[in-house]
């Protein structure tokens, strides 16, 4: 249902903006070069037939071929995918490794240093934009110390597995800042809430040693939530990496995008958008599984 | 205080509440501002971006586009070849780098601003028709709401960009309506709270008209969570403009704005890394701003401030 | 009959960004072992503070317990729960003294077990195993009235009616036989037929187990039912207490007066207007050097506006904090 408004959507704005054939060929073309194009392409045909036709090949995944390379688009955003993927994955890894227990430290202990870290920490996802770290990050750590590779993604096979290297580390950082500063915030403020939550008055009655009521009453509670917010966070890097992978140089499919929108190239732009969109939505349809899973109350509901 | 215990005569909560004028609201605003002065930092941080912008032909050093090349790729006044006159260094044009990011905060907070006063109010009407009508079209209008959040934003702010062409307007315009499910789904929300909490029923019960409940009990419940909101939401926007601005789908290029400049950077990011680096702590410190007094805000909104509002 | 439990001024205080709430302001009472003590009064008196302060239950950083002494007489010897250390006081909370929320839904962990909420404490004050454990749980279950608790045990907290979670709650703080359980104002959620239920519950476990409770309500009705004594709180202070018969029957001091009278009776002849008591709460960020109930009293004279009032005895086991006698209808004048 979603999905077919997503196709709607990018159908209807190609369309709607302007006529896609003029955008498509060269500004010296004469009006006998633009019609043939266009009939060549189909856009002369009615919209409707153009819309039917454009869902049918989406179903399929056949999203015509892309202008610039000559190729299926389907085909280019799979090969392109593995290196985007692994740059989300890590990108979240390294997101949660930092953000997690940093928020989680600075709930239990508000007005504590690990507190003002975790707020900093924050606001610090919050305010940076990825791009421009990126390309700060490039300055300090490829140039001036030389340290990280900054363009290009290297990997190495290990028991026909591709396997990612040091490549990833610097784009992977900058895209997860945001990411960091999400779940930051989140462990930390749910930490908090919890913690004034009756069952944990209940739980200190009860007699339980502070530990045991962090683990088994503030955590549980806390990691439920956490579910849905890292699903959301996932989507957004996998949908998210356009900049980071031009700056970077990263072969990825958010690259192919800024490329394609160069090249007016707009069958590749349009499978592109909806194949993101298509696995963002997925993505949040599993997240949403998972949490329905995860909390007794939902699964067991009545 | 004691002393006021005793002349006050009953003591009782009711009467020391009633003592509360516009004076001792202010006062109390003033507290919570200096205990928590990150919220103080943020405001003045941005109401220094906001007086840049509206200053900006008067203190700019030099005219924005002003291209001097014997001047250019000058590195800031710090480093060996600097000079006071390019306090932060000039681009590969020889356009001054501080005149540029002054002029830049304009199209920042303009874009911000704008953006954030469509979406709003767009977002305002349609979330108090979405709550108040309920049933079918609030169905249909939830529905196009959760179809649009579910969408990789970035992904398609660049293609409806890509499509559009570079200008303010058309910046403003993509931003003031690709952000309106948030208003939208913000508004609803408090309008559905405050019909269950009764509020509109004895409201109905004393013959207020329709238009009458919203205006006196509806509107300002949402001031706080919009007015928080539209901070962070400028805020975004300033970044994704920025980030628009970077791939070259922004304002025209002539239009110094500090997503353009950070293209521009971008290719000579390892020769004169500056150029990019400036525009990028312009983003930062405003960014920084607006969350801070956004967060301070988000606190201070919170029921302790209601208690004043009676 | 020893006293189990003996507190003496107790002053609690919350510092907080508006001001200090003077929540306790000196509170003594005593509980003997095996009786059920109810304590009463209007939210902010500070029952439920009180409560909380023996077993550290309060936030400290706004909270601090700022004098006073509660004396616990155990099996094991005397302490005083004011001056416990964090592992010491983890020791008796749960294990020696067990507590009863009001809200059996938002007082449960939502994502656990009921058998493994109750099984924890089993855990850590009895070191029950684990299959040890699962039987005793299903004990408690059925002796609290849980039917089909061999299965239920399993069940999340929402998967039960509000009586029956008051129920789990009620085999939660009695798990590891305590000899006090401070039950606070368990039975206001519920409804009137849920509430004898549970009332009917807990006097038959008291008599059973010989446990001493402490019902905290603003519900005088349920006074009546449950209490062998009751205590009246107003403004963080104690202002009368007494043996619950002698209560009801000669209350002394004005508010516990007021109380009585505001109840609907259903041997009024004819429809009479309720009676209130005038008056709001009143402000304890700014306890004044005299009676706390002075503005509300329609017996204040000139005393009552210049000192605090002592505690008086009025009778067997009988003692308010007033300067006035209500039965002779002047000031005391032994006071």
């Amino acid at each position: 249902m979603i999905l077919f408004g997503v196709l709607f959507i990018i159908f209807f704005m190609l369309q709607a903006t302007g006529d896609p054939v003029s955008l498509m060929v060269s500004r010296n073309a004469s009006p006998e070069e633009i019609e043939a194009v266009r009939e060549a392409m189909g856009f002369n045909r009615p919209l409707i037939v153009q819309f039917g036709d454009f869902i049918a090949g989406a179903v399929v995944g056949d999203f015509g071929d892309s202008l610039r390379h000559k190729q299926p688009a389907m085909d280019l955003i799979l090969e392109r995918l593995p290196a985007t993927v692994e740059l989300a994955t890590t990108a979240l890894f390294m997101a949660m490794l930092i953000g997690i227990p940093l928020g989680l430290l600075g709930g239990s202990n508000p007005g504590s240093l690990w507190d003002t870290l975790a707020r900093g920490a924050g606001l610090i996802g919050q305010t940076i934009p990825n791009f421009w770290l990126a390309l700060i990050l490039i300055i300090v750590f490829a140039v001036k110390l030389g340290w990280l590779p900054a363009f290009g993604r290297e990997t190495w096979q290990f028991l026909g597995i591709t396997l990612p290297t040091r490549s990833v580390i610097l784009p992977a950082f900058a895209l997860g800042l945001f990411t960091m500063g999400q779940l930051v915030r989140f462990t930390r403020s749910a930490v908090m809430e919890i913690r004034s939550e009756d069952f944990v008055r209940t739980a200190y009655s009860k007699g339980l040693s502070d530990r045991q009521i962090y683990i088994r009453h503030i955590l549980r509670n806390a990691a439920i939530p956490l579910i849905s917010i890292i699903g959301v966070q996932f989507g957004y890097l996998l949908s998210g990496s356009i900049y980071i992978e031009t700056i970077c140089s990263w072969p990825g499919l958010g690259n192919l995008l800024a490329e394609a929108i160069g090249n007016r190239d707009f069958a590749l732009v349009q499978a592109i958008a909806f194949f993101t969109s298509l696995v963002v939505v997925t993505l949040n349809l599993l997240t949403d599984i998972a949490y329905g899973l995860a909390d007794p109350r939902i699964r067991y509901g009545d | 205080m004691a002393d006021a215990a005793q002349t006050k005569g009953t003591g009782l909560l009711v009467d020391q509440e009633a003592d509360q004028g516009l004076g001792a609201k202010l006062v109390y605003v003033g507290r919570l501002l200096w205990r928590d002065k990150s919220g103080l930092l943020g405001l003045i941080m941005f109401l220094t971006v906001v007086f840049s912008a509206v200053l900006a032909p008067w203190i700019s050093p030099h005219p924005p586009l002003k291209q001097d090349l014997r001047a250019a790729k000058r590195p800031p006044v710090w480093a060996a070849k600097g000079d006071i006159s390019h306090p932060l260094g000039t681009d590969n044009l020889g356009r001054d780098l501080l005149s540029r990011i002054i002029y830049g905060s304009r199209v920042s907070l303009t874009v911000g601003f704008f953006g954030v006063l469509i979406a709003g109010s767009l977002g305002l009407v349609i979330g108090l028709v979405s709550g108040y009508a309920g049933g079918r079209t609030d169905n249909v209008i939830m529905g196009g709401v959760n179809l649009i959040l579910a969408l990789p934003y970035l992904v398609f702010v660049v293609f409806i960009a890509a499509i559009l062409g570079r200008s303010l307007i058309n910046v403003i315009l993509i931003f003031g309506f690709t952000d309106i499910p948030i208003f939208v789904r913000i508004t609803r929300g408090e309008v559905l709270r405050l019909r269950e909490s009764g509020f509109v029923e004895s409201a109905k019960s004393i013959g207020a008209g329709r238009l009458r409940i919203i205006f006196d009990h509806i509107l300002p419940n949402l001031l706080g969570p919009l007015i928080t909101i539209a901070t962070f939401e400028m805020s975004a926007m300033i970044f994704y403009e920025a980030g628009l601005g970077f791939l070259g789908l922004s304002v025209p290029p002539s239009v110094p704005s500090w997503g353009n400049m950070l293209a521009t950077g971008r290719k000579y990011l390892t020769i004169y890394p500056w150029i990019a680096t400036f525009p990028g702590l312009a983003i930062v410190f405003t960014g920084l701003g607006m969350n801070l007094f956004g967060d301070w805000l988000r606190d201070a909104l919170d029921p302790r401030m209601r208690r004043l509002k009676r | 009959m020893a006293p189990i439990l003996e507190v003496s001024d107790l002053v609690t205080r919350f510092y907080t960004f508006d001001g200090v709430v003077h929540a306790l302001n000196g509170v003594s009472f005593d509980l003997q072992a095996g009786e059920t003590l109810a304590i009463v009064g209007e939210s902010g008196s500070g029952k439920s503070v009180t409560m909380m302060s023996l077993l550290h239950l309060l936030p400290m950083p706004p909270a601090r317990i700022e004098g006073g002494s509660a004396l616990f007489h155990d099996d094991s010897g005397t302490i005083d729960l004011l001056k416990l250390n964090r592992a010491e006081i983890s020791r008796v909370r749960g294990g020696r003294i067990g507590f009863i929320f009001q809200d059996a839904l938002s007082a449960l962990n939502p994502v656990m077990t009921v058998g493994r909420q109750i099984a924890e404490s089993l855990e850590r004050h009895l070191g029950l195993g684990h299959e040890q454990c699962r039987r005793r749980v299903v004990e408690l279950l059925e002796k609290v009235g849980i039917p089909g608790a061999k299965q239920r045990y399993r069940n999340y907290p929402h998967q039960f009616s509000g009586g029956m979670r008051q129920r789990v709650m009620i085999a939660v703080a009695m798990a590891c036989n305590p000899k006090i359980v401070i039950a606070d104002e368990p039975t206001t959620a519920l409804d009137v037929t849920v509430q004898a239920q549970i009332v009917e519950l807990t006097q038959q476990l008291q008599r059973e187990l010989g446990i001493a409770v402490i019902w905290i309500t603003h519900d005088l009705g349920v006074v009546a039912g449950i209490a062998d004594r009751v205590l009246v709180m107003y403004a963080g202070r104690p202002v009368e207490i007494a043996p619950v018969d002698d209560l009801y029957d000669h209350p002394g001091h004005p508010y516990t007066i007021g109380l009585l009278e505001a109840l609907p009776r259903m041997d009024a002849a004819g429809s009479k207007r309720l009676i209130s008591i005038e008056g709001s709460p009143p402000d304890l960020m700014a306890p004044p050097a005299h009676c706390q109930f002075a503005w509300r009293c329609r017996y204040a004279f000139e005393r009552c506006w210049n000192e605090v009032p002592p505690q008086v005895s009025v009778g067997p086991q009988h003692h308010i904090t007033c300067f006035y006698d209500v039965n002779r209808e002047r000031p005391r004048d032994n006071v």
